[in-house]
């Protein structure tokens, strides 16, 4: 009867909670919800009122929000605190975990998914185990959050009051949102147990993707806020913004940028899962424990190289809508002591590469069966070497006088054919094939095909990966050096086509050949050396550093603007650091935020642990 | 605690070798600081001077460089701009109003359009839309004193007469208030209230006839509460008495010059027979 009583209890929090998270997931555009937007506008308008670049009122119409007009007289100094600083970590430490507790649930949604299709009880395992890492983690979220908030209040109160006064019913709703977020979270999380089997479990997975669209939304309207600093729209060429909400939100770099984080989200929170799986693989002591972790840390890895291997796609698709929005800000981007910061990326995109692939190859350790292929492995390394080189080799760097004085010419004294942008698309087409090639190769490790046609099979994936090579070396030879410039770099998207297509084809042709292939050797989890862990954990370091750099480089690119073109930062902080200044700060955030990591690791590991206090406590009926 | 440590290290390393190669790896430029918004004495200038405003700002504020340089390739190069400009006011895509060098590269600095170099537009326009900004605008800004400088500049380094006059600030003044008329020639009075308002854009601030603008008070009955001599006042000078709820220094405060004292007087009249 207890029992009885508490599932119906149970199920009314539950329809409760559901109904809370719709009516604020679909915008409650009226009744309490809309009025209370009405208020905090109201009071908005009324505090912005005294401000230079306030918002008016206009005798009942939609309230007009003029940009302030900044002197350096406008940015409190506290304490001798620099205000940029602190609004830089604090938002770069915010955005690294909102960035893994978004993505996490997104794996966690389609591991139990497969769990619920194959009904094999270790994928809902590890994507509770997912899951429960994230959770902690996601107050960290929320105490950052706030704290950045906080933060623009006290060191940019004009700017913030500017934009506020535009997307205050955007913040109201992401205020909401993130309550709905927190509940849907809670029931995932604290009722997997509880929605087990049947109809229950159907219910959970539900909850997920709720949890998923709720998450999305908030990561959109975060986004409609950077990319408006960006790409202001909704506002005349003087800023004044005259109510045009939507118009705000939907600016010109708001999707390519919402594309480029979704993934790069989900490549991070593989990677952060990853350290987490690793770190519990080196602190395991029993057989069982080391197998679960390598399965888990093994998953996390093909999570974290499925959303990189698209990503250079996305990244390069945000670049050219810069350049399209801009070619003043495109040339920024990609020139002067912005391109520098791209040679820097490819040190990381090389690390995470090796990485990545340097773990497959470990990997291949745990079945006997991969003897065969150990031999392909140094070829592969060579190939993927040689390519992060070519990336790495600087691009044609477009200067200031300054600049090409302190350089001591236009060019880098290693510059050469490979600088130019064919060459890179080329090298990193051909790293992404090779990284996917190493990906066929571990699968095959512990398999036989016994497919009739494995023969033809396997020409047909070499022919593939071979043509397609040929394509994108042409592709990128004849673009690159045998046309002007406008065609240079006209090939990447048949690259990327070409790319996409093997990966694709070879894959499944590979899922069909091995189908019902024939094991020479069982693939036994666990047997993996330590320093494969370590890899792991490189990954994770590695996309973390990336991570903020590429975040300096977006917020960068402004220069001396906050809002670019409408509001100048007058700040005594307007200057662009230099790289070793930027890198400093990426690196002291990085610290801070693996800090961070390590505690909730650590946290993970004590909340498992019970101490038997012999003694301490009242003998039971005494 | 022994792999907490071991992980930790590892970290520390990681990021060390990543903060070292930013730091020593590649070389540490000092990246030009904010470009100032200074105050120019023109009067005191020589043409040698104003000839190096010019420079500074094309190789710097100007941020002409970042495409027009012999390196990226993505603008043409302006070394003979003030030679062939003759040539391409010659040229039937030629889609502009200027009549000689001088005025050729001015438009080309505000008008960029107007002409486009063969190879130099903007993706799938056919040569027709410029991808370069109006630099009197946006996050370059120029001023007509600076643009001039830099037309003074290209003629210099194409070895052309140098035809610009460096301008007073009393002449950039009266050229300010000018702009937008024709050729000095005096533009014939509006003929009715509703074309003098559409033509000054009083609707873009205020609700006033078909107009919806919001920035300023709404004028759709503004008789019935105001009296001519404040609504005169209000035009001539806007800041004397600002109505509540709205801030200073948005309406412009050089109409008493733009105005004929007619279209003033009938401005005034309709506005005050708004009830």
């Amino acid at each position: 009867m207890r029992q009885r009583h508490s599932g119906v209890a149970g199920r009314a929090v539950l329809v409760l909670v559901l109904a809370f998270v719709v009516v604020a997931a679909l915008g409650a555009g009226a009744g309490p919800f809309a009025a209370l937007t009405e208020a905090a506008a109201q009071t908005a308008d009324a505090g912005a009122g005294e401000a230079t670049g306030a918002a008016q009122a206009n005798g009942g119409g939609a309230p007009v929000v003029v940009p302030p007009k900044l002197t350096a007289a406008d940015y409190p100094r506290i304490a001798g605190v620099n205000g940029r600083v602190v609004v830089w970590l604090v938002a770069q430490l915010h955005l690294w975990f909102a960035a893994f507790v978004l993505a996490v649930p997104i794996f966690v949604f389609i591991i139990e998914a497969i769990g619920m299709r194959t009904r094999d009880r270790r994928y809902d395992d590890m994507a509770y185990e997912f899951i429960k890492v994230s959770i902690t983690a996601y107050s960290l979220t929320a105490i950052l959050g706030g704290l950045l908030t906080f933060s623009l209040v006290l060191f940019y109160p004009d700017l913030f009051r500017y934009l506020s006064s535009i997307f205050k019913e955007s913040m109201f709703y992401y205020a909401l949102l993130f309550f709905a977020e927190s509940a849907t979270l809670y029931v995932y999380y604290y009722g997997w147990q509880w929605l087990q089997g049947g109809f229950r479990k159907w219910v959970h997975l539900t909850l997920g993707l709720l949890l998923n669209a709720v998450g999305t939304v908030l990561m959109l309207l975060a986004n409609a806020w950077v990319t408006f600093m960006m790409s202001p729209a909704g506002v005349d060429s003087a800023g004044v913004y005259s109510g045009d909400a939507w118009a705000a939100i939907h600016n010109f770099l708001w999707n390519p940028i919402n594309l480029h984080r979704f993934v790069a989200n989900i490549a991070f929170g593989g990677s952060i899962v990853g350290a987490y799986a690793a770190f519990k693989f080196l602190s395991a002591t029993r057989a069982e424990e080391k197998a679960h972790y390598d399965w888990m840390g093994y998953t996390a890895n093909f999570i974290a190289i499925s959303a990189l291997l698209p990503l250079p796609f996305a990244g390069y698709y945000l670049a050219a809508e810069i350049y399209a929005y801009s070619q003043q800000m495109g040339i920024t981007l990609m020139g002067g002591i912005f391109a520098w910061l791209f040679i820097i990326q490819a040190v990381l995109i090389g690390t995470l590469f090796l990485a990545a692939n340097y773990y497959l190859w470990c990997g291949m350790g745990r079945s006997e069966g991969a003897v065969r292929y150990n031999r392909y492995v140094k070829y592969l390394a060579i190939v993927i070497v040689a390519a992060f080189l070519v990336w790495f080799t600087p691009h044609t760097l477009v200067l200031t006088n300054e600049e090409l004085k302190a350089l001591g010419g236009p060019y880098h004294k290693y510059l050469g054919p490979l600088g130019i942008m064919p060459a890179k698309n080329t090298a990193v087409n051909v790293m992404i094939l090779f990284t996917a090639l190493s990906f066929l190769i571990y699968r095959r490790a512990n398999k036989i095909a016994t497919a009739s046609w494995v023969r033809a099979g396997n020409a047909a994936q070499v022919a593939l990966f071979a043509s397609g090579i040929l394509n994108i070396f042409f592709l990128g030879i004849y673009h690159g050096y045998f046309t002007n410039t406008v065609y240079k770099v006209a090939a990447s998207i048949p690259q990327v086509l070409t790319t996409l297509i093997v990966i694709i084809a070879s894959t499944v042709i590979d899922s069909l050949m091995y189908r019902r292939a024939r094991e020479v050797a069982p693939l036994r989890w666990g047997r993996v050396p330590p320093r494969a862990q370590y890899a792991l954990f490189l990954l994770a370091v590695a996309f973390t550093w990336l991570m903020g750099l590429m975040g300096y480089i977006r917020s960068g690119i402004r220069q001396h603007w906050h809002v670019v073109d409408i509001v100048r930062d007058n700040s005594p902080d307007a200057f662009t650091p230099t790289l070793g200044y930027a890198a400093n700060v990426v690196s002291v955030g990085t610290i801070l935020f693996m800090a961070m990591v390590l505690f909730v690791f650590w946290l993970s590991q004590v909340s498992g642990t019970k101490t038997h206090a012999a003694g301490y406590w009242k003998a039971e009926g005494a | 605690m022994k792999n907490l440590l071991a992980v930790t290290a590892f970290t520390l390393l990681t990021v060390a070798f990543f903060a070292g190669f930013s730091n020593y790896g590649i070389p540490q430029i000092e990246p030009a600081p904010p470009p100032k918004e200074e105050k120019l004495d023109l009067g005191a200038m020589t043409m040698d001077q104003f000839v190096a405003l010019g420079d500074r700002i094309f190789n710097g504020r100007g941020t002409c460089t970042l495409c027009h340089n012999a390196v990226g390739g993505r603008a043409p190069l302006l070394d003979r701009a003030a030679v062939v400009a003759l040539e391409r006011l010659a040229d039937p895509r030629y889609q502009g109003e200027a009549t000689d060098a001088e005025s050729y590269l001015h438009e080309s600095m505000v008008k960029p359009s107007a002409y486009v170099v063969a190879g130099f537009g903007k993706t799938g326009t056919n040569d027709t839309v410029s991808p370069m900004p109006d630099v009197s605008s946006g996050s370059i800004g120029l001023s007509e004193a600076e643009i001039l400088a830099v037309i003074a500049y290209l003629q210099q380094i194409a070895g052309t007469d140098i035809t610009v006059e460096i301008p007073t600030d009393a002449a950039e003044a009266a050229e300010t208030a000018a702009a937008g008329e024709a050729e000095g020639e005096p533009r014939p009075p509006y003929k009715t209230p509703e074309e003098a308002i559409s033509e000054f854009t009083c609707g873009a601030c205020h609700k006033v006839g078909s107009e919806e603008g919001d920035v300023g008070p709404d004028l759709r009955k503004i008789g019935a509460k105001r009296d001519k001599e404040y609504l005169r006042r209000a035009i001539l000078d806007p800041n004397a008495e600002v109505a509540k709820g709205f801030e200073r220094d948005l309406m412009p405060t050089d109409y008493g010059v733009q105005m004929y004292a007619q279209e003033l007087e009938m401005i005034v009249d309709y506005l005050a027979g708004l009830k």
